[in-house]
């Protein structure tokens, strides 16, 4: 059968669903296999249906499919949750002594291992999802060996003994499925999941804006907890302060803005994330980031909305307010990574491009991409490759020429390129206010109708440089001279480039643009006019970013839109674009 | 260097708008005189201000300055000096700004005790929007938006900051120019969060917290012997809803900043020009 394998653990949440799932993802991504998690998660702390889910291949795999091989299901809602997904020869591990009796459809391989007693009998209970591990081992054909390394850094702190528990626990589940199953190996459930040499690591997007954010000299983080973007606060807690920084909880996320703000002006590299909701509180001072021209990352790692909306689902319905929000006309750029290791890249970028231009970036991330997991070979994150570019900062040396005939510091100096100089507090002569007000060169308030213009027009300038000066590319794939163009942004990409495997399979011909930035963004019109069909694909109902490429392209584009909280998967990409191709 | 500072070089060229004989004039030289007497010059100053009258202050004075937006100048604060301690920072607002607009960010900010100053002009009403009941107005105050007066207890800032956890709690009137200096004086030199609520009165719009008011109700808690260092004795005074303080109030000697708690002791402006030494460590943690 395929050696791509789906692997599943279910329960109620505070059942350890997740740390056994990510266990098992460590196990297989040091065992040199690639890895993709999602994570079914409900907005409450115990009870409630919650589920981990792995897939995993040799070969890259970036999105996850409607199938899943092997479930562990500590609750009968788990297989009732998965249905949809669970094909006839599919296997489920489920704990037959428990008081729920498993109802398996008939088609299906029902391995009933005493997770609970088996647990006990290598020290305790609280180890049963250890047991099913190990029993997935076997029935998935994978070396229990590569379980011992993820189990000693889960386990570890705990001490020796707990360690070596666990490890028995896997054994025992193992055993078990041997004495009793076999390896379950018939025609159609026969995975022997390999190993490999290569090296990978493993990690989701929250942790790769943080790792991103550090890596480019952010210093200063402020937020508030808010899902699915309180991870880049508790990644960059305990790390940042070894390279001086700092993490400060903020009371809400108008403190939070407010506290990065104030570090940046300080001269720090300085960040908040937060989601939709969070975004809203920060609107207003978000305008004084720009006016003052203070470099600022904001991430908005999205999630469903409005409102409180689906706190734990998948959408990409902030576009519109990272583009427009805040009243009057805020100079901004806005990034989307499309992938995990574009977070971390995106990130740095986000920085350089903050500081280069003066004015607040947005990152707009999403759930999938926060709280997903995959294998990178750690060169994808090359140290070594990191810039860092802080843009026209003036010392005590060069500021001089920035004083004005009265020896005043003009921190918004009217410049060719839009860009003026910026002395951080410390620097001698470089004393200045800065204000949400509108302001001449030095900063001071005015309601002069020129120097309103004036500045107006500077603001813009420098945007505009930006746009002549970067590249504002984007990642292309599929046949480039195939009719049909396939548009995307945001985490999409990863099940596109899946997709198109299919596709090509079912002679189906795309050309697929993955595009990284919303504003600015790359000029579509000659891929939109060289194609007979254009289709944007996003999470969202309304088609934000096919919006934009109408605007752009003065053109009709058709529409795949999955807005029910859930990320695209591969498979079912592939039959929603062969739909819209034929409705054309 | 701070030796050759005068008060004057905190001065701006920039001429204040305050109406004639406002309170502000004597808060601002007061806080003026107060920083260049504890040795700090403007360009390691920061001096963040809110929005309305009191906002003005970041325009008048002479330093690195943020005019933020309404009520969120303590966590502008607090950011400037979490990323460069080195520098002196004094928050400047109002009472619609600290304890109305800005209640929550006052209690965390207080509870947080960075080590900075911030400077309350309390004058009771709202000024700049044209004389509407303000968070300390009195509860039979009529204004324009009150015609038979909040009909609510004012709030107490001294309480609200005591409660919180304050680990200084000042009070001053811009009129007394010598007191006022040395009790922002002594604010600044507080290790901690140095909280200084100063009577400025609104000549145009509040005819009852007037200059002649606060001259003859105010008592001088030095006069008294109080001692700001008695828990106790603090807490009585600040409790004390209808007698008008002056000076120091509470000072809690013993507090730990923020960042000595915390570790913060890097300028954060500087940085290497590419990822730091043991960037690749963060990448090995994942495997």
């Amino acid at each position: 059968m395929a050696e791509d394998f789906n692997w599943a653990i279910g329960g109620e949440a505070g059942d350890g669903i997740d740390s056994t799932g990510k266990i098992f993802a460590q196990a297989l991504s040091r065992a040199g296999r690639h890895v993709f998690t999602s994570k079914d998660f409900a907005s409450r702390i115990r009870g409630g249906y919650t589920a981990y889910k792995v897939r995993t291949s040799v070969d890259d795999i970036q999105s996850v499919v409607d199938r899943l091989d092997l479930l562990v299901a500590l609750t009968q809602r788990t297989i009732d949750e998965n249905l949809d997904e669970l094909h006839e020869n599919s296997a489920i591990i489920y704990d037959g002594e428990r008081s729920w009796e498993a109802e398996i459809p008939d088609e299906m391989y029902a391995v009933d291992v005493p997770l609970k007693s088996l647990a006990e009998e290598a020290g305790g209970a609280i180890m049963r999802n250890v047991v099913a591990l190990g029993a997935a081992c076997e029935l998935a054909d994978f070396p229990i060996e590569n379980l011992d390394e993820s189990l000693e850094k889960r386990f570890g702190d705990k001490g020796e003994k707990i360690v070596e528990n666990n490890k028995e626990a896997a054994r025992l589940g193992k055993q078990y499925v041997q004495d009793e199953y076999g390896t379950l190996s018939t025609e159609d459930f026969d995975f022997e999941l390999e190993t490999t040499d290569a090296d990978y690591v493993l990690l989701n997007g929250d942790e790769a804006i943080g790792m991103g954010a550090i890596a480019a000299g952010c210093r200063f983080y402020a937020g508030y907890p808010i899902t699915p973007a309180t991870d880049v606060m508790e990644y960059l807690k305990g790390r940042i302060e070894h390279f001086g920084g700092q993490v400060v909880q903020a009371e809400d996320e108008l403190s939070a803005i407010n506290m990065a703000l104030g570090a940046a002006r300080a001269g720090a590299r300085s960040m908040t994330a937060t989601s939709g909701p969070g975004i809203d509180l920060m609107t207003e001072t978000f305008g004084l980031v720009a006016t003052s021209e203070t470099p600022l990352v904001i991430a908005d790692v999205m999630r469903s909305g409005p409102s409180t909306g689906m706190p734990t689902k998948q959408e990409q319905g902030d576009l519109n307010m990272a583009l427009y929000g805040g009243h009057g006309e805020i100079p901004r750029f806005v990034l989307a990574p499309t992938t995990i290791d574009e977070c971390f890249w995106k990130t740095v970028e986000a920085f350089n491009l903050a500081e280069k231009y003066q004015l607040p970036v947005y990152l707009l991330a999403d759930l999938s991409l926060a709280v997903t997991e995959q294998t990178f070979a750690p060169e994808a994150f090359d140290m070594d490759a990191v810039e860092v570019e802080r843009g026209k900062v003036v010392d005590d040396a060069e500021i001089e020429a920035w004083l004005d005939e009265e020896g005043r510091f003009t921190p918004h100096a009217a410049t060719e390129d839009g860009i003026s100089p910026r002395a951080f507090p410390g620097t001698v002569d470089g004393a200045h206010m800065s204000t949400g007000l509108e302001h001449n060169e030095l900063g001071r308030r005015t309601e002069d109708t020129d120097v309103r213009m004036e500045q107006v027009e500077k603001r813009q300038r420098k945007v505009d440089t930006a746009i002549e000066r970067e590249d504002w590319n984007v990642r292309e794939y599929g046949n480039p001279d195939a009719d049909t163009l396939v548009v995307s942004w945001g985490s999409n990409e990863g099940a596109l480039v899946e997709a198109l495997e299919t596709l090509e399979a079912n002679d189906v011909d795309v050309r697929v643009l993955s595009v990284p930035y919303i504003y600015p963004r790359p000029d579509l019109s000659e891929d939109v006019a060289a194609a007979n069909q254009t289709i944007v694909v996003e999470c969202n109902a309304t088609g934000q970013f096919a919006d934009l490429v109408e605007h752009d392209v003065l053109e009709r584009v058709d529409r795949v839109n999955k807005y029910d909280g859930v990320r695209f998967k591969a498979d079912e990409l592939a039959v929603d674009i062969e739909a819209a191709m034929e409705e054309a | 260097m701070s030796s050759e500072v005068k008060f004057t070089d905190f001065k701006s060229d920039k001429q204040p708008t305050w109406c004639p004989g406002c309170g502000d004039f004597g808060t601002m030289n007061g806080m003026m005189k107060a920083l260049a007497e504890t040795g700090n010059s403007p360009d390691d100053t920061f001096v963040v201000a809110g929005i309305g009258c009191s906002g003005k202050i970041g325009t008048y004075m002479h330093s690195y300055a943020l005019h933020g937006v309404h009520g969120r100048a303590l966590p502008v604060g607090t950011g400037v000096k979490l990323a460069n301690p080195d520098l002196e920072v004094m928050v400047a607002g109002g009472d619609g700004d600290g304890y109305s607009i800005g209640a929550g960010h006052f209690v965390h900010a207080v509870r947080r005790n960075v080590d900075m100053t911030y400077v309350v002009m309390d004058n009771r009403i709202y000024g700049l929007t044209k004389g509407q009941a303000s968070p300390t107005s009195r509860s039979d105050f009529e204004t324009s938006t009150t015609p038979e007066g909040p009909q609510q207890p004012p709030v107490n800032p001294l309480a609200l900051a005591f409660a919180s956890g304050a680990s200084f709690i000042a009070q001053s009137f811009s009129s007394d120019a010598l007191r006022h200096q040395e009790i922002v004086q002594a604010a600044i030199e507080h290790d901690g969060f140095g909280f200084v609520n100063v009577f400025s009165p609104c000549v145009t719009f509040n005819d009852v917290d007037t200059y002649d008011y606060f001259r003859d109700s105010l008592v001088d808690l030095e006069e008294e012997g109080h001692d700001p260092t008695d828990r106790d004795a603090a807490k009585e005074k600040i409790l004390e809803a209808d007698k008008e303080y002056m000076g120091v109030i509470w000072q809690d000697e013993d507090a730990t900043s923020y960042e000595a708690t915390h570790g913060v002791d890097a300028n954060m402006s500087e940085i290497p020009d590419g990822a730091p030494d043991g960037a690749m460590d963060l990448v090995r943690e994942f495997y």
